[in-house]
């Protein structure tokens, strides 16, 4: 590795640097921060102008989240006393809490879809990035340019073919079908990300485990595996953010069984008026998941955005 | 411990002839060099005897069994690549370790061995050092407990020390030959540069443009070269090539040098047209009483010796003689050849001509 010595910067410019670095991280979390506060707001709270920075926190919207409620007579009111915590605030309305709502699920199929199409991407796409990267491979180019063709129109586009063979097979409103449907997008991306990591890990390495005495797949999963993790981590990632958030597939072909959580949080709007707060509450559950996944492969990550700029 | 015989090996990459078909044998216990300019399909050979590419046709026998189509990992070879190619995610005992574990060896045996080969290369003190800090030497030396650990039947090195810098390079030539001569295992070595094949090899095998243009010891090589590129390449400064006309008998020992006659060793084939009269820098001599005059170009002095260009009537020539002689640039001196040394060569194919001097060798190989 060569080194170069650069100019350290001044204080002032360092001064300069970190505060548009703050700023920007500020402006681009305003959003999220909106919505983390909406989710804790009461509904009037939530809709008032100019907005509260300033209120009575509630865990309203989170009970109305995953819950569904009827209203019911003042007299079964006093005649039943509230269960818990979450019962009495939805008294305040004349309500009671008579079950679940369907967010678990929905957001349980979120993890299901997401969590598994990520996997079988990165499992394909490293199989065939590294068949493309160390093989003989008859109309490689053409092979390598046809799966990248599959992204040059938005996946949208091919909804209506999509939509008819899934009904035709059976995979309509199936977590299968979702699986295969964002697996099929995310392939491309996968096996060319991948396929220039491994571009990257010196054939060497693979050969010394052939003359050690292992074969060409234990070569593979003992030598190659391990260094492409920085390229399987950070392909991951972008998988799984595709997958996690993709809404109009799931609009589409989903419904009563295998709905994510995106098209389903919209849906809340329409059950007891415009509950902003309880949408707010689901989209921050929503990007837990996706955050903790982040944060475990950050490490990973930031090497991966460099693509291999950090050579060994 | 096992003897190599190389049969008739070709190797195609598509269209590519990298290695036309070539034969040669390396004896059990040999130090042999394989040496040739970058791309001449050195490497490639040595690749088809471990196993790492597979010939497009011919055999190779190891220990009289024939390997030329089976994978790396059932010939019991070892390799070192000219990188290292040290495992990076492993310590530096998992890496020698390595070939023991795929063998299932008991973890005690492997750590036991680990240790004794570590003793043997000097390494004890960064068997748990990750390999990423480690420096070129001690890196080669994890490379080679890596080869020797499982005791193969051969190894293969591939440029190994290609990757250190000059100073250290001439040490771990000599590390690396006093390990050979302990281990007494057949040891094949991929190398362009002629010095360390000279200096390390018992046997040399000289490729260019994808076939062994002769094959050797490095005295024969260096004395009796069989082509012309073998004759430049080897030697620094190499052999000089004077050119002229004229045509040779079997059984003459004399030639005609621009009206001179310059004696050779006694002819044993004849030729006609031009021809190349091949002698050493250090078979030329500087002789008042010579009629063979040249044009002293420069003089390089190197301490002991200086290396004098000349330009005579039949080309530029080297000439190194004792750094004591007084030559300046511009003199016109005579020359003088040491007739026994002297090779001489058809222009058109760059093939030696049979004399006394390299018949045996010639007809040899």
């Amino acid at each position: 590795m060569s080194s170069f010595s650069v100019t350290e910067p001044s204080n002032r410019s360092k001064w300069i640097a970190g505060f548009l670095v703050i700023a920007y991280a500020l402006i681009t979390m305003i959003p999220l921060v909106w919505i983390l506060l909406t989710g804790f707001k009461s509904p009037a709270d939530a809709i008032s102008y100019p907005p509260k920075m300033v209120f009575d926190p509630t865990l309203e919207g989170y009970v109305n989240l995953f819950t569904t409620r009827t209203r019911q007579t003042q007299e079964f009111l006093e005649a039943n006393p509230p269960q818990n915590w979450a019962d009495e605030i939805v008294r305040q309305y004349d309500m009671v809490i008579v079950g679940p709502s369907k967010f678990g699920e929905r957001f349980m199929n979120s993890v299901i879809i997401g969590f598994g199409s990520t996997f079988l991407s990165i499992f394909l796409g490293t199989l065939a990035a590294y068949a493309f990267s160390r093989f003989k491979v008859p109309l490689k180019d053409d092979l390598l340019f046809f799966i990248l063709s599959t992204r040059m129109m938005p996946p949208v586009a091919v909804a209506i073919p999509i939509f008819l063979m899934f009904r035709n097979l059976g995979l309509s409103d199936t977590h299968l079908g979702m699986i295969l449907l964002y697996t099929g997008v995310n392939i491309s991306l996968a096996v060319w990300l991948l396929k220039g990591f491994i571009d990257e890990i010196p054939r060497e390495y693979e050969e010394a485990a052939l003359i050690d005495g292992y074969t060409r797949f234990q070569a593979f999963y003992k030598v190659v595996l391990p260094q492409a993790a920085t390229g399987i981590a950070s392909t991951a990632i972008f998988c799984l953010i595709f997958a996690w958030n993709e809404y109009a597939f799931a609009v589409l072909l989903t419904s009563a069984n295998a709905q994510t959580a995106p098209p389903f949080i919209p849906t809340i709007i329409g059950i007891g008026g415009l509950d902003w707060p309880a949408v707010a509450a689901g989209a921050t559950i929503f990007l837990i998941p996706v955050m903790i996944f982040t944060i475990l492969m950050r490490k990973h990550l930031l090497r991966g955005i460099t693509f291999g700029a950090v050579r060994k | 411990m096992a003897q190599i015989v190389v049969k008739n090996v070709k190797k195609m990459f598509g269209d590519f002839t990298a290695v036309r078909e070539s034969s040669f044998t390396i004896e059990d216990g040999e130090f042999f060099m394989l040496l040739g300019p970058s791309g001449c399909g050195k490497t490639t050979t040595l690749r088809m005897i471990a196993g790492l590419e597979l010939p497009t046709s011919g055999e190779i026998y190891l220990d009289g069994e024939e390997i030329s189509q089976r994978p790396p990992s059932e010939r019991d070879i070892a390799f070192v690549f000219q990188m290292f190619a040290l495992y990076p995610h492993m310590n530096v005992r998992k890496n020698i370790s390595y070939p023991l574990i795929s063998q299932g060896m008991p973890r005690a045996a492997v750590k036991a061995k680990v240790e004794e080969v570590a003793g043997i290369l000097g390494i004890t003190d960064i068997l748990d050092s990750p390999v990423g800090g480690l420096s070129g030497g001690d890196r080669q030396r994890v490379a080679l407990g890596r080869a020797i650990v499982r005791e193969p039947k051969a190894f293969m090195m591939d440029e190994p020390l290609g990757a250190l810098d000059a100073e250290f390079r001439e040490h771990m030539a000599e590390e690396l030959r006093a390990l050979h001569d302990r281990m007494g295992a057949t040891t094949v070595y991929v190398t362009h540069d002629q010095l360390e094949a000279m200096q390390m090899g018992d046997k040399i095998v000289v490729m260019n443009n994808a076939v062994i243009e002769q094959f050797g010891t490095p005295q024969e090589i260096y004395d009796k070269p069989a082509t012309m590129f073998v004759a430049d390449f080897i030697g620094s400064p190499s052999m000089n090539f004077l050119r002229f006309q004229g045509k040779v008998e079997p059984g003459s020992e004399m030639v005609r040098l621009n009206g001179h006659d310059e004696a050779v060793p006694k002819l044993m084939e004849g030729a006609e047209g031009d021809l190349v009269f091949g002698v050493r820098p250090e078979h030329v001599f500087l002789s008042d009483t010579s009629a063979y005059r040249a044009k002293v170009l420069a003089a390089e002095y190197l301490g002991t010796t200086q290396i004098v260009t000349l330009q005579s009537p039949n080309g530029e020539l080297k000439a190194r003689i004792d750094a004591r002689e007084v030559v300046n640039p511009g003199q016109t001196v005579g020359l003088e050849f040491r007739s026994p040394a002297v090779t001489l060569f058809e222009m058109s194919t760059g093939r030696a001509l049979r004399s006394a001097l390299n018949g045996e060798v010639l007809n040899n190989g």
